[in-house]
């Protein structure tokens, strides 16, 4: 047993952080159109057999393809996240071990199953089981991919707020103490909804997308426009809860993380009537302890961010500095007195494990008490200045508005591809080709802005990686940052073979485009 | 038995006429694996705490060590 003593390197926070954000941006390329394109297959096979027309089943098995390659493209690389947490991230991942584990490990088994059982059947049951048992299986595989990402979404939502848990300081672990608490916390409930409805936005836009793509080459026609009908009717639903889910997230993050949501609205001085930013310009030169102006422009609508949160115009809302300096008249402590408190949690779990070293029971219950009575503000010991709790506002704030107003914008984009696709008008409308490339545009937009919502949530907790109970140099694991830096260069190299891959070979199936009614299953 | 014959023969023939995309999209889900559980999970990843320390006890130690030290100052005690 050697004892090291080895300094925290804030290069090696910085690059464990960027890892695990190169991993999980690229990971999340993927997700989003299998948990989508699933359900929009599902609906065209279930016409498929509703009507018995072939041409819906060419349509099916072509879209079937593009998911196929996107799967295979993009399994295995979530698992690498979980490498990072035993290696980069040691100390959380035994801190959050309880929490983590069993949905992970439900996670785990459900994937397993879909992709062993229904998958197998969407593609090889084609012919061979009854057309019912297949779209069966076909439903089954858009659910079980839904479910699957529940558990980890659950996982998420715990970090952003720690619920159903008991802290043991015998062992350093949060232990569940409560499953359903954790898996129905409102933020988990929303986090899944929107994130999954995020997906079906995503999905519905790429089949519009390359659907485009078809109308603008005159090219398959009839499934160009019969695939923007489902995935525009889809798209328009899925944004519609998309709109009304992230109003759930925010209300939540405002009760729950009051600092990612000022930092989304770049709001320093709270208030009532606080004010809804539709656009702006931050100023580069503003800092929580300046009196220069926070924005440089903007585009903001007075009252309606307090309206948003409690349908009150009236309703308060902090602002950054607000939650550093606090605000005895609405109660909000001084980020000083949190930290002051932490230090007491802290001071609690080194005098227990004293006291339990020398068999003292009597006086480590009493640290335990003061540990318990303290430990909603425990990760406040590892912050040394009141003005580190707040995140990069800039990349949160710019993050959350591309989300927002790509999002307004697709909603638009849905109706006018589903009005002009079912009232047959499309091909004849004076500006198809502008609204062609407008819908092949949607498809990067819709990656944007689905990765700036991740930017927003993961960048908008800073410096938590356990809110309120643990921050990021807390978490992560002392190993040497050469060895995190050279491991990140790895897999940017990689990932960006694998995305290169992807894109080229997708490329070339919607080239090809769907097999000839006569050869659909050779191709 | 009969049911089991049934499902490896669904598996055997389907892999057996998978298209040419098919085989293709299979080489790449087996490529990547190896990469990732070979050479990224045993070379790049190995588990810090499963590898440093043999039992769980040992880990909780390490790690109320680190959580405390990290606290106190930017300094962290490591046991191997």
């Amino acid at each position: 047993m050697t004892q090291l003593l080895l300094n925290i390197d804030p290069v090696l926070i910085d690059w464990s952080r960027a890892q695990f954000a190169l991993t999980a941006m690229f990971h999340w390329i993927f997700v989003p159109i299998t948990l989508g394109i699933l359900f929009i297959i599902a609906i065209m096979e279930t016409v498929y057999v509703k009507t018995g027309n072939p041409e819906w089943k060419r349509i099916t098995k072509f879209w079937m393809k593009l998911f196929a390659i996107n799967f295979a493209i993009g399994v295995a690389t979530g698992i690498i996240l979980e490498f990072e947490f035993g290696t980069n991230w040691s100390n959380y991942s035994w801190f959050v071990g309880d929490i983590f584990g069993a949905p992970l490990a439900i996670e785990g088994i459900m994937a397993f199953f879909m992709e062993t059982i229904f998958i197998a059947v969407m593609f090889f049951g084609w012919n061979k089981v009854s057309k019912k048992f297949h779209l069966t299986a076909t439903w089954l595989t858009a659910l079980g991919a839904n479910l699957s990402a529940l558990w980890i979404l659950v996982a998420n939502a715990w970090m952003q707020y720690p619920a159903g848990m008991q802290f043991n300081p015998d062992t350093a672990r949060n232990e569940m103490v409560d499953f359903w608490e954790v898996l129905f916390s409102p933020v988990a409930v929303n986090k899944f909804l929107h994130t999954v409805t995020s997906g079906y936005t995503l999905a519905a836009l790429f089949v519009i997308g390359v659907s485009s793509y078809f109308l603008l080459r005159k090219r398959e026609t009839l499934l160009a426009k019969r695939s923007i009908v489902i995935a525009s009717v889809f798209g328009f639903i899925s944004v519609m809860a998309l709109i009304f889910t992230g109003h759930g997230s925010a209300v939540q993050v405002a009760e729950h993380q009051p600092m990612k949501l000022a930092a989304m609205e770049g709001l320093y001085e709270g208030g009532q009537e606080a004010e809804l930013i539709g656009f702006a310009i931050l100023n580069p030169n503003k800092e929580v302890d300046n009196d220069e102006k926070p924005y440089l422009f903007k585009v903001g609508f007075k009252g309606v961010l307090s309206f948003l949160i409690d349908f009150d115009t009236k309703t308060y809302v902090p602002g950054i500095a607000d939650l550093v300096y606090g605000d005895e008249q609405n109660q909000i402590l001084p980020t000083e007195e949190r930290m002051r408190k932490g230090k007491i949690a802290m001071n609690a779990l080194i005098a227990y494990k004293e006291f339990k070293e020398q068999g003292n029971e009597e006086e480590a219950k009493l640290q335990y008490d003061i540990l318990m009575d303290n430990y909603k503000h425990f990760g406040y010991s590892y912050v040394k200045d009141p003005r580190d709790i707040v995140p990069h506002v800039p990349t949160v704030f710019y993050s959350f508005h591309i989300m927002v107003i790509f999002g307004t914008m697709f909603v638009l984009v849905f109706l006018i591809f589903a009005w002009l696709t079912i009232t047959n008008k499309i091909e004849n409308f004076k500006f198809a080709k502008l609204l062609y490339i407008i819908g092949l545009a949607c498809i990067p937009m819709a990656f944007i802005a689905s990765e700036a919502g991740w930017v927003v949530a993961e960048v908008g907790r800073q410096p938590w990686v356990v809110q309120d109970l643990m921050t990021v140099d807390a978490g992560v694991t002392n190993i040497s940052s050469g060895a995190v830096q050279t491991t990140f260069w790895i897999f940017a190299f990689i990932f960006t073979g694998l995305l290169i891959a992807e894109v080229s070979i997708m490329l070339k199936f919607i080239k090809d485009g769907p097999a000839k009614p006569e050869n659909e299953g050779g191709k | 038995m009969k049911i089991l014959k049934r499902i490896f023969r669904f598996y055997y023939e389907g892999f057996k006429n998978m298209p040419r995309w098919g085989k293709q999209m299979w080489l790449i889900i087996l490529i990547k694996g190896f990469l990732v559980f070979v050479l990224v999970k045993f070379i790049f990843f190995p588990n810090h705490l499963k590898t440093n320390f043999d039992t769980d006890e040992q880990r909780s130690e390490h790690v109320i060590n680190e959580l405390i030290k990290t606290a106190q100052d930017d300094t962290i005690t490591t046991e191997h």
